[in-house]
C-alpha cells in the first residue's frame, strides 16, 4: 500500500512542478545577499516593491539587512510603478547615483525598472536585484505536506479504534456522530462552565477530557450490547450514530459553538515541537502506541485472534468478551479525540462535524489493507491508508479538480487501491 | 449409459502428472474405475489424493496425462464441465447452502421453470421420488442447516443423482457420521453400484474399506503404489504401502497403572444433551468416552471444560470443586480441551502457527502485557521438534498444513501450557495414519508421566486399543462402563450404544 502512497506523490509532484519565487523576508534575504555580492560598502541602493500582502516584509527585512552589512539604502519605493518612478526622479534630481535596486520578483517585472538605465541614465546604471526563482512541485513544499497531515489527523486518529474493531472482525459505524458529539460536549462545557472566551486551560482540559470519556462511554455501551446481548455490530453502532449525533444537534441546539478562547486552537492548529503541528504530533504518538500493542501486546493478539476466529479463541481461554469491549471502548474514545481535535482546529463545536467520517475513516482502514471479515491488518497500514486518501484530496485541490469530480476519483481510487492490493496479495501467494 | 467404446472402463487415467511450486503432486498416476465397482483410493495426507480427486472433478488440470471417460479422451477446465460429463464429488466440507431446504439445494442454478417462475410443485415431485428411490427419509421443508451431517449428506448424493452422475467421487464420506449412519450409507452406496455407478472412495478407516470396497488403490507420494482386489490384500500389507515401511504395533503398548482420582463429574446436566453425567478420572489414565454421534459426548466435555454453562451438577479437581465459568477458568485450573474440529474450533486458520501456538499460553511468556517473542519461539521449536510437525516456516498460516500437522499444532498448544487433563475429541480425525501412530505414541508418554487423558472417539478399534476404562453414551446418559478395555469387544460397546 505504500507503492500506491508514493507513485500518487510522484504523481501530484509531477503535476504541480511550477516556478517558485520566494517572497517576503525568504525573498529579501536572497536579494540582499546578491546586492552584497555584486557591490561594496557604502553603496547606495534602493529597495522597490508591489502592495501585495507580504510585500511589506520583503522591504523592512532588505532595509535591515542591508543598513547592517554597511550599504546605504536612499529610498523605498512600496505600491505601484508610479512610486519607483517618483523615487528614481527624486533621486535623479538630486543628481545622486544608484549601485544596485533591490525588488521583488513583481517589481522587478515593472517597465519602469527594466529600462532604468535608458529613462535615467544619469543614475549610473544601477543592478535591478529580483530574487531568483527555482523549479519546485507545490505539492511538495513542506507547508503544504503539512497542511495535508494537519487535515488528515482527525481521521487518522479515529481509524486507530476503528483498525481494531475491524481486526476483532466488528465495525463502529457510530465514530462521525461521536465526533460530533464530542465537538460539540467540549465546546459547549467550556462556554456554559468554564467561562467561554475568558476560559482557562484547566477549564478548556477539563471540557476535553470529559467529552473524550462520554465518548468512550458510548462506545463501551456499543462493545456492552455486542458481547452481552449479541446484537450484530453494524446494528448497534449504526443506532449509536443517530442517538450520537441527534444527542449532538439537540445539545447545542443545532448551531455551532463559538464561543471559546483564542488560546483553544492550540491543539489543532499549534505547533510546540519541531514545528510539527500538535495535532500530527498526537497523532503520530498515538499511532505508535497502537501499533506496540498490536504487534507487541497480549490484547493485540487477543484482537487479532478473536477477529480470526471468535470460538477457538475463546476455547484457547481468550477473554472474548472483554477483548471486544476493549476494541468499542478505544474506538469511541478516539472518536472522542478526533472530536476534540477538530473543535479546536476549527475554533468551534458544531454538531455537522464527522458527518460521513465513519465511511472516510473504514475506506483508510481497508485502504491501508486490513480485511472486513477480521484477524487480518496492520496499524501504520491504516496510516499509510489515511494519507493515501489525504494525497489524493490535496493532489486535486492544487490541480484545481472540482469537489463534485473529487468524489466521484476518491471513490474510484479507492476501489483501485484495494484492487491492487488483492493483486499484490495473490500474486505473492502463488510464489510461495 | 451405453460405453462409447464397448470394453473400455468408465474412468481411465494414465500417467498424470500435476506439479504445484516447489512440489511433484502427482508423479504418473495410473488409476481404473469400472461401471459398478467400488474403489477405495488410500493414501497418507499429502500423497495426492486430494489432488488426483481435483483433477478428476475438474477443479485443477494436469500437466501431462490423459483422462478417458468411457474410452474417450477429455479434459475438464472447470468442475461445471465435469459435472456436465457425469462426474460428482462430494466433499468433506458440503456444498449446500445452510438457509435453503433440501428441495431448494437440490435444484439450486438448475430451477424447474413454468412461465418464468420456479415449478416449486415439480421440485418436490421429483425431490421426493428421488429420495423415496434412495430409500431415506429428509424433511424437505428445514433449512439444511438444521439436518444432520448424515443427512446434509445424503443431499449430496441425491444431487449427484439428480443430475445423473455416473461417477462418485467421496471424499471422508463417513468422517462425521455415526456407526448407524454408517450402515445406512453403505447400503445406499451398495444400491448405487448395482445400479452402475462407478464409486471412488476415498478414507483413512481401513475397516470400512473392507466393508464397501471392490478394490483399492494405494498412493504414497504422489504415485500409486498399488492396485489389488480387496480379497488379494491384508490390512497390515495396506498400511505398509500407505507409509512405505512395516509398521509396528498400530496402538503401541503401555503399562497400564492409573492412580488416584484427578478429575471428577457428578450429576452433569444441560438441556437434553447432557442429562445426568457422573464418572472419575484417574491420573495417568486414558478414559474413552464413545457412542453414537449425538450421544452427547462432546456436549459432557464442553461443560468440563466450561465452554457451555451447566444447568446442574458439580465439577472437582483433586477433590476440590471448580467453578469454571469460561475456558479460561478451566485453563487456569489446568484443564486442556483438544476440540473435534480443529478447523472451526481448534485454529486460526488464517493466522500464523506461531501466534496459534501462543494463544493459550500468552500469560506464560508474557511480562506486564507484552509477548515474550524469544521465549514463544523458542517453545514452540521445542514442541516442533518433539513432535516432528512438518512445516516450512513457524510464520507459515496453520491453514496452509495438513490435517495431521494442524493437529499436531493444536496439540503442541496445549502440551505447551503442561496441562494437568486433558480432553482429546476425536483427536486422530482425518490424520493419515503414520500421524495417528505417533499421536498414540504422544498419549502414551502423556499418561505414563501423569498426566489424565479423556479420549472421546467414535473410532471403535482406537477406543479398544488406547483406553483404559471405556464409557458408552447414548441419550445424553452413560450407559455403560467397560472397566478393562483390554477385554472388551466392538459388539459390547455397539449394545450400549444402542440400548
Amino acid at each position: 500500500m505504500i507503492l500506491v502512497l508514493l507513485l500518487l506523490c510522484a504523481f501530484f509532484s509531477a503535476v504541480t512542478w511550477t516556478e517558485q519565487a520566494p517572497t517576503g523576508e525568504a525573498a529579501a534575504k536572497q536579494v540582499v545577499e546578491a546586492v552584497l555580492a555584486s557591490s561594496s560598502p557604502g553603496a547606495r541602493v534602493l529597495v522597490v516593491a508591489g502592495e501585495q500582502p507580504g510585500e511589506a516584509d520583503f522591504v523592512a527585512r532588505a532595509e535591515r539587512d542591508l543598513a547592517a552589512a554597511g550599504r546605504r539604502v536612499v529610498a523605498t519605493a512600496v505600491g505601484e510603478p508610479r512610486q519607483a518612478r517618483e523615487a528614481l526622479q527624486k533621486i535623479q534630481a538630486d543628481g545622486q547615483t544608484l549601485e544596485a535596486i533591490a525588488a521583488t520578483r513583481v517589481a522587478g517585472g515593472w517597465r519602469i525598472l527594466q529600462d532604468v538605465a535608458s529613462e535615467f541614465p544619469s543614475l549610473g546604471h544601477p543592478r535591478v536585484v529580483v530574487p531568483r526563482s527555482h523549479r519546485w512541485p507545490n505539492f511538495l513544499k513542506s507547508e503544504n505536506l503539512l497542511n495535508i497531515a494537519n487535515q488528515i489527523a482527525v481521521i487518522a486518529i479515529v481509524a486507530i479504534g476503528m483498525t481494531m474493531v475491524i481486526i476483532a472482525g466488528g465495525i463502529d459505524l457510530s465514530v462521525g456522530s461521536l465526533i460530533a458529539l464530542s465537538a460539540v460536549l467540549a465546546a459547549g462545557f467550556i462556554r456554559d462552565h468554564a467561562g467561554g472566551v475568558n476560559a482557562s486551560a484547566l477549564g478548556m482540559t477539563l471540557g476535553c477530557l470529559g467529552a473524550i470519556a462520554l465518548c468512550g462511554v458510548v462506545g463501551a455501551f456499543n462493545g456492552l450490547m455486542i458481547t452481552r446481548f449479541a446484537v450484530p455490530p453494524f446494528i448497534v453502532t449504526l443506532a449509536m450514530m443517530l442517538v450520537g449525533s441527534g444527542l449532538a444537534y439537540l445539545l447545542a441546539r443545532g448551531q455551532s459553538i463559538y464561543q471559546v478562547p483564542e488560546s483553544f486552537v492550540r491543539l489543532g492548529r499549534g505547533a510546540d515541537l519541531f514545528g510539527l503541528p500538535n495535532a500530527v504530533l498526537l497523532m503520530l504518538a498515538l499511532y505508535g502506541a497502537a501499533q506496540v500493542l498490536m504487534s507487541r501486546m497480549t490484547l493485540g493478539r487477543h484482537l487479532y485472534a478473536v477477529g480470526g476466529n471468535a470460538e477457538a479463541a475463546r476455547l484457547s481461554g481468550v477473554p472474548v468478551r472483554r477483548v471486544l469491549l476493549f476494541a468499542y471502548s478505544v474506538s469511541g474514545l478516539l472518536a472522542g479525540v478526533g472530536g476534540v481535535v477538530m473543535a479546536s482546529q476549527l475554533k468551534s463545536g458544531s454538531p455537522t462535524y464527522g458527518n460521513m467520517y465513519e465511511l472516510y475513516v473504514i475506506a483508510a482502514v481497508v485502504v491501508g489493507g486490513t480485511s472486513l471479515s477480521g484477524g487480518e491488518g496492520r496499524m501504520l497500514g491504516t496510516l499509510t491508508g489515511a494519507f493515501t486518501i489525504a494525497v489524493i484530496q490535496n493532489g486535486m485541490n492544487l490541480t484545481n479538480v472540482e469537489s463534485y469530480t473529487q468524489k466521484v476519483v476518491l471513490g474510484l481510487v479507492i476501489l483501485g487501491a484495494v484492487l491492487l492490493d488483492k493483486l499484490r496479495q495473490s500474486r505473492g501467494l502463488r510464489t510461495l | 449409459m451405453s460405453p462409447a467404446s464397448p470394453g473400455a472402463p468408465l474412468l481411465a487415467l494414465d500417467g498424470i502428472v500435476k506439479s504445484f511450486p516447489g512440489v511433484r503432486a502427482l508423479r504418473g498416476v495410473d488409476l481404473r474405475l469400472e461401471a459398478g465397482e467400488v474403489l477405495a483410493v488410500l493414501g497418507e495426507n499429502g500423497a495426492g489424493k486430494s489432488t488426483l480427486i481435483k483433477i478428476i472433478g475438474g477443479a485443477q488440470q494436469a500437466d501431462s496425462g490423459t483422462l478417458l471417460l468411457d474410452g474417450r479422451e477429455r479434459r475438464f477446465r472447470s468442475p461445471q464441465e465435469a459435472r456436465a460429463a457425469g462426474v460428482a464429488v462430494i466433499h468433506q466440507e458440503f456444498n449446500l447452502v445452510p438457509a435453503l431446504t433440501a428441495v431448494e439445494n437440490l435444484f439450486l442454478g438448475q430451477e424447474p421453470t413454468r412461465g418464468g417462475l420456479v415449478d416449486r410443485r415439480r421440485e418436490r415431485s421429483e425431490a421426493e421420488a428421488l429420495f423415496r428411490r434412495m430409500g431415506v427419509e429428509i424433511d424437505l421443508d428445514l433449512p439444511c442447516r438444521r439436518l444432520s451431517t448424515a443427512q446434509q449428506q445424503l443431499v449430496e448424493i441425491a444431487k449427484a443423482l439428480l443430475f445423473e452422475a455416473r461417477i462418485l467421487i467421496m471424499d471422508e464420506p463417513t468422517a462425521a457420521l455415526s456407526a448407524h449412519e454408517v450402515e445406512k450409507l453403505f447400503a445406499i452406496i451398495g444400491d448405487l453400484r448395482r445400479r452402475g455407478l462407478g464409486i471412488l472412495y476415498i478414507s483413512h478407516r481401513l475397516e470400512e474399506i473392507f466393508t464397501i470396497a471392490d478394490r483399492v488403490s494405494i498412493l504414497r507420494d504422489g504415485m500409486r503404489v498399488a492396485d489389488r482386489p480387496m480379497g488379494g490384500i491384508t490390512r497390515d500389507e495396506m498400511i505398509e504401502h500407505m507409509v512405505g515401511r512395516p509398521l509396528d504395533q498400530e496402538f503401541p503398548a503401555r503399562d497400564r497403572t492409573p492412580g488416584e482420582t484427578r478429575l471428577e463429574a457428578v450429576d452433569l446436566r444441560r438441556g437434553d444433551a447432557v442429562r445426568g453425567v457422573s464418572f472419575r478420572l484417574r491420573r495417568g489414565e486414558i478414559l474413552a468416552l464413545t457412542g453414537l454421534v449425538g450421544a452427547g459426548r462432546t456436549e459432557t466435555a464442553r461443560l468440563l471444560f466450561g465452554a457451555d454453562p451447566r444447568d446442574a451438577g458439580d465439577i472437582r479437581l483433586d477433590g476440590r470443586p471448580l467453578d469454571l465459568q469460561s475456558p479460561r477458568d478451566a485453563i487456569r485450573e489446568g484443564i486442556g480441551f483438544l476440540t473435534e474440529d480443529r478447523k472451526l474450533q481448534g485454529l486460526v486458520l488464517r493466522h500464523s502457527i506461531r501466534e496459534n501456538f501462543g494463544l493459550p499460553n500468552l500469560d506464560r511468556w508474557s511480562r506486564r502485557g507484552f509477548v515474550g517473542l524469544r521465549r514463544e519461539r523458542a517453545e514452540l521449536a521445542r514442541h516442533v521438534d518433539a513432535l516432528r510437525i512438518r512445516l516450512a516456516d513457524i510464520e507459515e498460516r496453520v491453514g496452509n498444513l495438513s490435517g495431521g500437522n494442524q493437529q499436531k499444532v493444536v496439540l503442541a498448544k496445549w502440551l505447551a501450557r503442561d496441562c494437568e487433563v486433558l480432553i482429546f475429541d476425536e483427536p486422530t480425525r482425518g490424520i493419515d495414519v503414520g500421524a495417528k501412530h505417533e499421536i498414540y505414541l504422544l498419549m502414551n508418554a502423556l499418561v505414563a508421566a501423569g498426566k489424565s487423558i479423556l479420549m472421546i472417539s467414535s473410532e471403535l478399534p482406537e477406543v479398544l486399543g488406547m483406553a483404559d476404562r471405556i464409557l458408552v453414551m447414548h441419550g445424553g446418559r452413560i450407559t455403560g462402563e467397560i472397566p478393562d478395555a483390554r477385554h472388551a469387544t466392538q459388539e459390547q460397546i455397539l449394545r450400549l450404544a444402542h440400548p
